[in-house]
């Protein structure tokens, strides 16, 4: 599990386009945009043990 | 204690009892920007007229944080160091999440500096030193105060202007027509030039207060405080800065929902200070509400008149990029001008400021636009990504970075510009020049007061910097020989420059172009290309 900066100079750019892409929807729209995305990113990862770890750290936060 | 606003004196103008021979350059606008520009002018023999419809200095302190970049840009200017003196240096930024902090950063960690990342100093000060600076030279710079632009007449190759003055009004013929003219820039609604960009719903109230306790509290300490969601302001954001002679600087958001005009008086004022401030004393020395807005000029330069500053282009506070951004266009234009004028280069050179400058402002509204995003969230689920990049970041490193406050003033690279030859060193063609201490044979030295100003070859390490007319030369960890040598301190110039390059570096303290062997054609090509490297561009521009 990455939790140190992997996005360099970029974190502005990717948190704007991020931001862009839930432009103009509705909030439960962008619920839906937010849970796909999250499907997606997962299986981008596609390691479960990572997946599990990263759920938890999530988790813990709530 | 509170600011003493002398007025500058009102001369009458020549013009207005005979007509002046053609000047070289006018100036409109005696702000910082505009000052800036005449010194720099000056300072390479170049005549200017400067324009103010006022007589006295900014009002407010308004611009108070100056970049590094910037401060090594005053100390050519020559007033550098007083600013230095004078000012509050700080370069750590705190965030926090209601009462806790959720991230810090170190803007400028490394030693071997003149300048540190940031100097707060209200602008009323640096116009005060920059018009005493403009009277080091009554023979190049012509203030005239309580002379105000009322109209002005574009031609191909020069621009005729109308002046009101207490005694009437008088006519003045330029070649050259700089509008420092500001963020309302007269020049601008004359020529009906489209300024467009984005404008922010959110209102800020900016306030500054002298008190004798700190609002930093125990920690009464010289840095840049910033709450998202404080504790003393309910749901919104804050921050806090400070300044000489006891002042804060204070600015809150006020939501969308707002009335500018009732919000800017000390009754509904008061009362949020207090609420920050608690029991402590305080006096209220300014205030003022506004919206933010991210705008620039399509273009710069309009023949013969060029666009410098807020009158090109204008950005939200917070990242201190709207003063600075300036400061930094006046250093871009200030050689390329006073070669023009002196029949050096082509008028196209002119056309790079426009292209190096609008790379410079889009890169700053960017990042401005991206902090007033975050920090003010227009949508339910930005702020639910907000608030969750805050509560990630009290457990992450990684999303502490997201964390967007104000991204503070960098100076751009120009690595695409035409005038730059692309190559390979440990400082790369288009950076700004990282400063280094220097030893010399009469003490010691900053690299940056070395260089910045003209064209110069610098040799580090075992290379000899060939003699080509028009580049001064010096050289660092190398023996004495026909140019001045230096040797670098604690290993930082070694460090930020390596060993057996040259560097040839431009008057405003960018790499130019770089080599491993002291190659006189191809340094002299390179050289001759910053000076004629956008005729394409400007053939292109009107094609």
């Amino acid at each position: 599990m990455i939790l140190q900066d992997n996005l360099g100079t970029e974190g502005d750019t990717v948190y704007a386009a991020l931001m862009a892409a839930h432009e103009g929807l509705s909030e439960a729209e962008s619920h839906a945009l937010n849970a796909r995305l999250v499907l997606m990113l997962a299986n981008e990862v596609g390691d479960p043990a990572r997946l599990e770890t990263l759920f938890k750290a999530a988790r813990d936060l709530a | 204690m509170a600011y003493a606003y002398t007025p500058f004196p009102y001369n009458p103008p020549p013009g207005l009892t005979a007509p002046e021979p053609r000047h070289p350059v006018v100036i409109v606008g005696a702000g910082p920007i505009g000052l800036s520009m005449a010194v720099d002018l000056a300072l390479r023999g170049v005549k200017s007229v400067v324009l103010d419809d006022n007589n006295v200095v900014s009002l407010g302190s308004r611009a108070i944080c100056w970049a590094k970049r910037t401060l090594e840009i005053f100390d050519r200017l020559g007033i550098g160091e007083r600013m230095l003196d004078k000012g509050v240096t700080w370069k750590v930024g705190r965030q926090f999440h209601g009462e806790r902090e959720v991230y810090n950063f170190d803007l400028l960690p490394e030693p071997g500096h003149k300048y540190p990342a940031f100097v707060n100093l209200q602008q009323y000060y640096v116009e005060e030193y920059l018009v005493e600076r403009a009277q080091d030279f009554p023979d190049l710079i012509d203030l005239r105060f309580l002379n105000k632009v009322t109209d002005h007449k574009g031609h191909a190759d020069h621009v005729e202007l109308t002046v009101e003055t207490p005694d009437g009004p008088y006519l003045l013929e330029t070649d050259w027509y700089i509008a420092c003219d500001g963020a309302g820039s007269a020049t601008r609604k004359r020529m009906n030039l489209p300024f467009e960009g984005q404008t922010f719903d959110e209102h800020f109230l900016i306030a500054d207060v002298e008190m004798e306790t700190s609002p930093f509290g125990d920690h009464d300490t010289p840095e840049r405080w910033f709450w998202f969601a404080p504790p003393f302001h309910n749901g919104q954001s804050a921050l806090l800065h400070k300044q000489p002679d006891n002042i804060y600087r204070i600015d809150l958001q006020l939501g969308p929902e707002t009335d500018p005009k009732a919000e800017a008086t000390e009754e509904k004022v008061l009362p949020r200070l207090k609420q920050m401030l608690g029991d402590a004393p305080f006096r209220l020395d300014w205030m003022s509400v506004y919206k933010f807005r991210c705008a620039r000029l399509e273009r710069f330069v309009h023949d013969r008149v060029v666009f410098v500053g807020d009158s090109a282009h204008v950005v939200s506070p917070f990242g201190a990029r709207g003063g600075n951004g300036g400061v930094q266009d006046v250093d871009n234009l200030g050689w390329k001008l006073a070669a023009v004028v002196q029949g050096d280069a082509p008028t196209s050179l002119i056309e790079s400021y426009d292209i190096e400058r609008g790379h410079g402002a889009d890169e700053n509204m960017r990042n401005s636009a991206r902090a007033t995003n975050f920090m003010t969230p227009k949508s339910p689920i930005e702020t639910l990504f907000r608030n969750e990049v805050l509560t990630l970041a009290a457990r992450h490193p990684f999303a502490r970075k997201l964390i967007n406050s104000g991204r503070l003033s960098q100076p751009c690279t120009l690595a695409h510009s035409p005038l730059q030859t692309a190559g390979d060193a440990p400082l790369r063609p288009g950076n700004a020049l990282i400063d280094a201490p220097l030893a010399g044979p009469a003490g010691d030295r900053w690299l940056l007061g070395e260089v910045q100003g003209q064209f110069t070859l610098l040799a580090v390490g075992g290379i000899t910097a060939p003699d080509i007319p028009g580049l001064s030369r010096i050289g660092i960890d190398q023996s004495q020989g026909a140019y001045p040598c230096f040797q670098g301190k604690d290993g930082h110039a070694q460090q930020r420059y390596g060993s057996g390059f040259l560097y040839l570096l431009r008057p405003d303290g960018h790499v130019c172009a770089v080599f491993d062997q002291p190659d006189r054609a191809a340094i002299s090509r390179a050289f001759a290309r910053a000076f004629d490297g956008a005729l394409d561009c400007a053939k292109g521009a009107t094609a």
